[in-house]
């Protein structure tokens, strides 16, 4: 027994430890220098990234669905001017598309923030405009999925009571349109918020960047890592809920 | 100004096809004020496709058509304008989905007539008195019956105040027990003196109804004239076949 007795000691200085080494690494990460601050600050960038990522995406999203739409309901043949336009412009948009889905997410942002903004101070604006660019090539082929799922009766009914085709999208083919890929737009939106982290790779202090930052400074991988995952999912989770509230809104005329 | 019996619509050597497929070779016809005239034709003779090049839902690949005076297969002519007095009914009633009965039937009237929004609720609402659905104002299309569907979609093509009503075989994506309520919702509306085309395969209501009878056939019209003189008389060995089918 009296052998036993340092190392029973040592056991219970060791679990004692492991308590209060947590504690110190919880410190370290968290209070010393007020870093929580710090995740504050990459929270907040991350929102603002995303946010303004996500405007650009669907405003982009909608305008080229708009051509792409336009053009596959319209005449193979090109017998006018505006046909010839409608024309290029899906062209254009096609290769966009076909770039954007084409290439890693990484290496836009590095383009964009090291060709494109090279000698522009404004590091957050190029990963907005990068992240904005990405998303509305997938939001595009989102709505136009959305406008092909509606019936060419509705189309029709419309155009047969005297509305221009592009009443016809807002009054009729749109609202029915968003309600079917709301769940598909949503999940774009949770991919967007997260893909911001790529970010990080460039140095933009937006969350992830943050963590890593503290995890290099303190040594301490667990908490910093921990506390971004929980942020992002306790984001995303908040994403989804409004989400569904808004799906359940919209359902409202199925019965 | 359209007085009685003036030509509405005048069809002169109307052609579409799509692509190879030749599905009207040549048309002509005229449809007067207050005509009510019946297309008849067997399935993938061409008589949908003829209705819906009267107000250019396909786009005619040859020949004319004149709408109260003007070529309205013209491309420099606004076509929406000229819909806007053409009511349609389809055979999949169309509604829309997203929007109560009573929206379905002020949006074009607020919209496109330029209404106000009591004005035509007010009429969408006498509207829907007379096929006796007033009690379905706020309800949504999909809970209503097909039969109710399609009374709906008449009177939503009638709130424009069109001139002519053009009817794609409005009974035949409905049960059988709902066919005679539609169909007399047409029957008063003929009555009240509405040009109407009418593409079916109801030959009471066309012999009822009808004022002029079209039999149309591989694209082009075989024979043509007036109830009487067409059920009991045809001539045509293509009708007479077709006719011994259907009858």
């Amino acid at each position: 027994m009296q052998i036993l007795q340092p190392i029973f000691a040592a056991a219970e200085a060791q679990e004692q430890g492991f308590w209060e080494g947590l504690w110190e690494s919880f410190e370290k990460t968290f209070i010393t220098d007020d870093r929580w601050t710090f995740f504050l600050n990459g929270l907040w960038a991350t929102l603002r990234i995303a946010f303004f990522a996500a405007i650009i995406g669907v405003l982009l999203g909608f305008l080229v669905a708009a051509v792409r739409s336009t053009h596959d309901m319209r005449h193979k043949k090109c017998r006018s001017f505006g046909d010839a336009i409608i024309k290029i412009l899906n062209v254009i948009c096609n290769i966009y598309i076909t770039v954007i889905r084409g290439t890693p997410t990484v290496i836009q942002v590095m383009i964009m923030y090291f060709i494109i903004f090279a000698n522009s101070r404004n590091k957050e604006l190029a990963a907005v405009l990068s992240f904005g660019l990405n998303s509305g090539a997938y939001v595009a082929e989102i709505v136009r999925s959305g406008i092909m799922s509606i019936d060419k009766g509705q189309f029709e009914a419309s155009r047969s009571l005297g509305f221009n085709y592009s009443s016809t999208m807002y009054h009729i083919i749109l609202p029915q349109a968003f309600k079917n890929i709301l769940p598909a737009l949503g999940n774009e939106f949770i991919v967007l918020i997260k893909e911001t982290s790529v970010a990080a790779y460039v140095g933009i202090a937006e969350l992830t960047y943050v963590g890593n930052l503290i995890r290099s400074r303190t040594y301490e991988a667990f908490f910093p890592l921990i506390a971004v995952a929980l942020i992002y999912l306790a984001i995303v989770m908040l994403l989804s809920f409004l989400l569904k509230r808004l799906e359940r809104r919209l359902r409202s005329s199925d019965h | 100004m359209i007085t009685n019996n003036e030509v509405l619509i005048k069809v002169e050597g109307l052609k579409k096809s799509f692509g190879d497929l030749h599905v009207l070779k040549g048309i002509d016809a005229e449809i007067r004020k207050g005509d009510v005239m019946v297309v008849i034709g067997a399935s993938g003779s061409g008589k949908s496709t003829f209705l819906r090049c009267l107000n250019l839902l396909e786009e005619p690949t040859g020949g004319k058509i004149t709408f109260e005076g003007v070529d309205i297969t013209d491309p420099s002519v606004d076509i929406n304008k000229h819909r806007q007095k053409m009511g349609m009914v389809f055979q999949q009633f169309n509604l829309f989905p997203h929007m109560t009965v009573l929206k379905n039937m002020t949006l074009g009237p607020i919209k496109l007539l330029k209404y106000d929004k009591a004005e035509a609720e007010a009429k969408a609402m006498s509207l829907l008195e007379r096929v006796g659905l007033a009690d379905k104002a706020y309800a949504y299309p999909s809970q209503l019956s097909g039969g109710q569907k399609q009374r709906v979609a008449i009177v939503r093509a009638l709130a424009m105040n069109p001139d002519v009503m053009l009817f794609d075989e409005p009974t035949s994506a409905l049960d059988p027990e709902m066919v005679g309520e539609v169909l007399e919702v047409m029957k008063h509306l003929a009555k009240a003196g509405m040009t109407m085309v009418v593409v079916t395969h109801e030959m009471g209501f066309a012999r009822e109804v009808g004022t002029d009878i079209v039999f149309v056939d591989e694209g082009i019209i075989l024979e043509q004239g007036s109830p009487k003189e067409f059920f009991e008389n045809p001539k045509n060995p293509r009708l007479k076949d077709f006719l011994s089918k259907v009858l």
